[in-house]
């Protein structure tokens, strides 16, 4: 593991030339991208366009055939499994919101936090006054400090999607992959989910993947369109939406 | 520790220990103390009977820990039960000696009579009841060790790893019904005299060890206590509801499946041994997959996910087997078994406790919310709607 390798680039995450192919079926094509620490970065595309399954290869669930894969300029993520990816400092939002359904909501958060993760270590766990701070904090931060004992299973759609958002708060990574957090969302949750996500950028980089384009023009940072996995065109909304090739792929020829 | 103590203790837990506890001091006073034929003694034999009850109880509470709490559904897990049970059988079989029917003071009949030479380098040190108890613990805790560094770090889960436990269970049961394996073959281990200088027959050696059953069962209880409701507890079922959500939260998921499989083996280790001396015989038919899969039904009918559930179903549904197979109906109790899965699975898909709890805890539920609301007033803090509802 070639941790300690002297930065190559500025950006937090790089993804350089990078190919996944599944039994013949190109998912990702040279595809390259990067993002600076601090940004917010929006990828749309349409479905099959490779946007969870560079998600996937960013977090180590799938390996890539070939291509560059660096976090924080340095660490190559293609040799590291998702245990150690997301202890590096990489947190992940499920497409499909993926809580701990017959637990609390205040004990999936919990669960999130970046503390001691060896067996020994939680196995003779005790709760500090630090932890529940942190938890409380994000509680507040989510909006479901008043039912932090209810089961995350009874929340609604769009609760579950904020108490994952949580999740990942508790663990406290350096970058947020968010995959469609406002699917299924009402509008006034999609716009306080906006400003939720704007909120933690202001620590944070953050990579939103979403249909919703009302959402992505909310957000107002530089989109990532992509198509056939590979990038087709970048930069901000206006531009994005304006180019042909997109409005192509979009509407169909 | 005292947290520790606290955090397991709740008011079933509690319960179940004096339960356990107090039967088998009754039981117990009741067989030795009353004379023989009155209406209230527990007659010696119905004692044992008793004591291979509690067994079974601790290795449903094994299975329960690693299928209730973390998913993983183990179809061998007679099979650690049984080399549990052999590693008792050996030390038995060492204690008797020159009483043998070929008067051999250092090799067991079997090997006599298939002319071993000397005895094996594996049944050394078995003479020792210390070096037993020793193995009793370390030969499953080891297999399943093994077993499962392989099995979950590459991550084969569900019926895939069923069907694997099924297969170990079945191997070692070929493996034991061999001759030159060393076991006694097919007989397996039997005609036991002493442990630790007692006579096995006894009635006060059985007595205790129906006591050091039920003993054995509340220590049982109280590990598997302090794991699930331990943070690791609460991992435990995140791993079995969200397995891959626990990977990217940053959870090594094998390193607690591996932690809580090889307790569970050690646990159905302990409980073999325990088994042994009270039933007097271990054979290879210990390893067949159908006791394995037995051991999940108890499981299933009590309520997984429960411990307590676990022991009450091992309990009742031996009970109704030796009441059943006992009688005429002894032919059809393996169609009464397989209905009772059914109709478990179809009507009471949480068990006995857990669809007493479903029912149970809502109403204590509230009762805590409304602690809580009042406690809010008190402190002049009204409990606000939530926005995001």
């Amino acid at each position: 593991m070639n941790v300690m390798d002297p930065r190559v680039t500025s950006a937090i995450l790089y993804l350089d030339g990078v190919h996944v192919s599944f039994d013949g079926f190109h998912a990702i094509n040279n595809l390259s991208l990067a993002l600076e620490p601090g940004e917010m970065r929006a990828i749309i595309g349409p479905n099959g366009a490779g946007k969870t399954t560079m998600m996937d290869i960013i977090t180590g669930k799938t390996k890539p055939d070939e291509g560059v894969v660096l976090f924080d300029g340095s660490t190559d993520l293609t040799r590291l499994d998702e245990t150690r990816i997301a202890e590096l400092g990489i947190g992940r939002k499920f497409q499909k919101p993926t809580v701990f359904e017959s637990q609390t909501i205040e004990d999936n958060l919990l669960l999130a936090l970046n503390v001691d993760h060896s067996v020994k270590g939680t196995l003779f766990w005790r709760g500090s006054k630090d932890e529940s701070e942190r938890i409380d904090r994000v509680l507040e931060t989510i909006r479901l400090k008043d039912v932090r004992r209810k089961m995350a299973g009874s929340l609604s759609h769009g609760q579950k999607q904020w108490l994952e958002i949580g999740m990942l708060l508790a663990q406290d990574p350096k970058l947020l992959l968010v995959d469609e957090p406002v699917a299924g969302m009402t509008d006034v949750e999609t716009h306080q989910t906006a400003e939720l996500l704007k909120e933690i950028n202001k620590e944070k980089t953050v990579m939103v993947v979403e249909h919703d384009m009302t959402f992505v023009r909310e957000l107002g940072v530089k989109v990532t369109c992509l198509h056939e996995g590979t990038v087709l065109a970048e930069g901000s909304i206006d531009d994005v939406s304006s180019n042909e090739r997109v409005i192509e792929v979009y509407l169909g020829r | 520790m005292q947290h520790i103590l606290t955090r397991s203790l709740d008011r079933a837990a509690t319960t179940f220990i004096l339960v356990v506890a107090g039967l088998g001091i009754l039981i117990s006073l009741s067989n030795i103390l009353l004379p023989a034929g009155s209406f209230f003694q527990v007659p010696t034999y119905l004692v044992a009977l008793f004591g291979k009850y509690v067994c079974y109880a601790i290795l449903a509470l094994s299975i329960d820990l690693i299928w209730g709490y973390c998913g993983i559904l183990s179809l061998g897990h007679g099979a650690f039960f049984a080399l549990g049970g052999y590693a008792m059988g050996m030390y038995l079989m060492r204690q008797i000696g020159s009483r043998g029917v070929y008067g051999n003071p250092i090799l067991p009949d079997f090997m006599v009579f298939l002319n071993y030479p000397k005895l094996p380098w594996y049944w050394h040190g078995f003479d020792m009841f210390w070096f037993a108890a020793l193995m009793v613990l370390l030969v499953p805790g080891l297999l399943a060790f093994c077993f499962g560094w392989l099995a979950f770090r590459s991550r084969v889960t569900g019926v895939y790893l069923s069907i694997i436990t099924q297969a170990m269970t079945y191997a070692l049961l070929l493996a034991f019904f061999r001759n030159d394996f060393g076991f006694g073959g097919n007989n397996g281990l039997t005609d036991f005299k002493d442990i630790l200088g007692f006579n096995v027959q006894a009635d006060g050696t059985r007595v205790a060890l129906f006591l050091l059953s039920c003993f054995s069962l509340i220590l049982a209880f109280l590990i598997c206590r302090a794991v699930v409701t331990s943070k690791l507890g609460k991992l435990l079922i995140a791993i079995r509801d969200a397995e891959s959500r626990t990977r990217f939260l940053g959870y090594r998921v094998e390193s607690y499946k591996l932690f809580v499989f090889t307790l569970s083996a050690c646990m159905a280790g302990v409980a073999g041994a325990l088994y042994v001396p009270q039933v007097g015989i271990i054979n290879p038919s210990e390893f067949a997959p159908g006791n394995s899969i037995e051991a999940v039904i108890w499981v299933a009918v009590g309520g997984r996910g429960t411990l307590t559930g676990a022991a009450l179903g091992a309990v009742v549904v031996n009970y109704a087997k030796t009441y059943f197979t006992s009688g005429p109906l002894a032919p059809y109790w393996l169609f009464m078994l397989g209905a009772l899965f059914i109709l478990v699975t179809l009507l009471l898909p949480k068990g006995i406790v857990g669809t007493f709890n479903a029912w149970w805890e809502p109403w204590k539920a509230q009762r805590i919310s409304d602690a809580d609301e009042s406690a809010a007033r008190e402190d002049g803090i009204e409990p606000k709607p939530n926005p995001a509802e």
